[in-house]
């Protein structure tokens, strides 16, 4: 499984169009909010968690694809679904490179855009923490909708429509850690909850995405 | 007594429901017309609510149906991935459209009842919130039926979704409730509840419910005989072309 991490980190690097696109998109949205919405500091503040967050998980969402779909077409998964490691643990191992290249310095790079949002002060604190937490289930979730249209054509949009209302626990819960954290209020409940779904998704959902993977690969 | 899992013979499901559907139906038309016709003219306007109260009839059902068809489609989807049975996967299919339709109506009907009372088509309030979320996972499951060709792995690429959706589903329920307080009234129905709908408005809901819950099992029937029929289409359509091969 650590092979696997490795080797999907080493293709993330050095095949290019993975690593660096999600944090500039990430970039991007961040830099046209306040085109969109006006830019004193008053009304960028409030928001900018929110935004923030949003922002990171359509960055995660654009990069799923990579997570099967390149593996499918060059026969790797194939291998993979014949390998000793169980396709359960073949689908955590990719989640964890996908975090590793997405959610990860997503999650880092988010307090400087902060700063040009307005946050004030411990938001930035927040802020990371809560992405920190929260992405890995992005990953997860995101793996798992993977699996299921791995097989299919034109797959990207579908992927999209399924995966995005599953990422709303994890977006309601990681926002509001971010937003009590700016306003000084105790983000203690939030975090907590974010950190039970996180862990939700890595018990259960390596199964549902090993069970799509295979019906996929029949 | 024979066991339920006869039914899942195609042929004799077949057989069967070709007399369930009219009896449902039927059902179906006189509950509605009596439970709705009584509900619209033969019950008290509310005293704070004036006439609008009357929208219960069709948006309480609705919305019960809303949730139950989902719950329906979990069982259907659970039964194929254990037991293999067919006519349940091609069940929780036929009654994926109905329950978006019924999500559909609860939420339109809420609207046209919040703008007088309210004062507002739409409040982000838990409840409503979570009936948009669920019909987000309605269109997600029936897209993903759609978007696979061969039958047996659409089934079980949407029974796992179906099963994976059920948990999210019930976690953004409470996420929602975390997140925003609610301006919905509280149930309505529970049989524990202090608080309940008077009875001059209970009867005849109870009516009309029986009147949505008939429709919908007729309607699932009917489009899970359809499905069937559509699939021997399929299969006998393959056999023409192989024998002229």
């Amino acid at each position: 499984m650590i092979r696997l991490i490795l080797r999907d980190l080493a293709l993330a690097v050095r095949a290019g169009g993975g690593f660096g696109l999600g944090l500039a998109f990430f970039l991007i949205v961040t830099v046209l909010v306040p085109f969109g919405v006006g830019p004193e500091t008053a009304r960028l503040a409030p928001i900018a968690p929110g935004v923030l967050w949003i922002a990171a998980l359509l960055a995660c969402l654009l990069s799923l694809d990579r997570i099967f779909a390149i593996d499918r077409e060059d026969g790797a998964l194939d291998l993979l679904a014949t390998a000793p490691v169980p396709l359960e643990g073949v689908t955590l191992a990719k989640a964890a490179a996908h975090w590793l290249t997405t959610g990860l310095p997503l999650s880092l790079a988010a307090a400087p855009l902060g700063v040009l949002l307005g946050m004030p002060w411990p938001g930035h604190l927040w802020l990371t923490v809560s992405l920190l937490v929260g992405t890995p289930a992005l990953s997860l979730i995101g793996a798992f909708g993977a699996a299921l249209t791995v097989g299919l054509k034109r797959g990207g949009l579908l992927m999209s429509l399924l995966v995005l209302p599953l990422y709303i626990p994890t977006l309601v819960f990681g926002a509001d850690v971010a937003r009590r954290g700016a306003d000084g209020l105790d983000p203690g409940t939030p975090l907590a909850l974010l950190g039970a779904v996180t862990l939700g998704c890595v018990a259960g959902l390596p199964f549902a995405a090993a069970a799509a993977l295979r019906t996929s690969l029949r | 007594m024979p066991s339920i899992w006869t039914f899942a013979n195609p042929t004799r499901f077949m057989a069967v429901t070709q007399r369930l559907v009219p009896a449902f139906g039927g059902l179906a038309a006189l509950c509605l017309i009596g439970g709705l016709i009584w509900g619209f003219f033969f019950t008290p306007d509310d005293y704070r609510q004036g006439a609008t109260v009357k929208i219960i009839y069709l948006h309480v059902p609705a919305a019960f149906l809303a949730i139950n068809a989902w719950f329906m489609m979990l069982v259907a989807s659970l039964i194929w991935l254990i037991r293999r049975h067919h006519v349940s996967a091609l069940a929780a299919r036929a009654a994926a459209p109905i329950g978006v339709t019924m999500t559909l109506i609860a939420l339109v009907t809420g609207a046209v009842w919040g703008q007088p009372m309210w004062g507002t088509w739409w409040a982000w309030d838990p409840r409503l919130t979570s009936f948009l979320i669920l019909f987000l996972f309605y269109l997600g499951y029936i897209s993903l039926w759609g978007a696979i060709d061969d039958p047996d792995t659409a089934a079980d690429l949407t029974s796992v979704l179906c099963l994976v959706g059920s948990v999210f589903a019930v976690l953004s329920r409470y996420a929602v409730n975390f997140w925003n307080q609610g301006l919905h009234q509280g149930a309505s129905l529970s049989l524990d509840a202090e608080e309940n709908v008077a009875d001059v408005f209970y009867y005849p809901l109870l009516v009309c419910l029986a009147g949505f819950l008939a429709l919908f099992v007729a309607l699932v029937l009917l489009r899970t005989r359809t499905e069937i029929r559509a699939r021997r289409l399929h299969v006998l359509r393959l056999r023409e072309r192989m024998a002229d091969a």
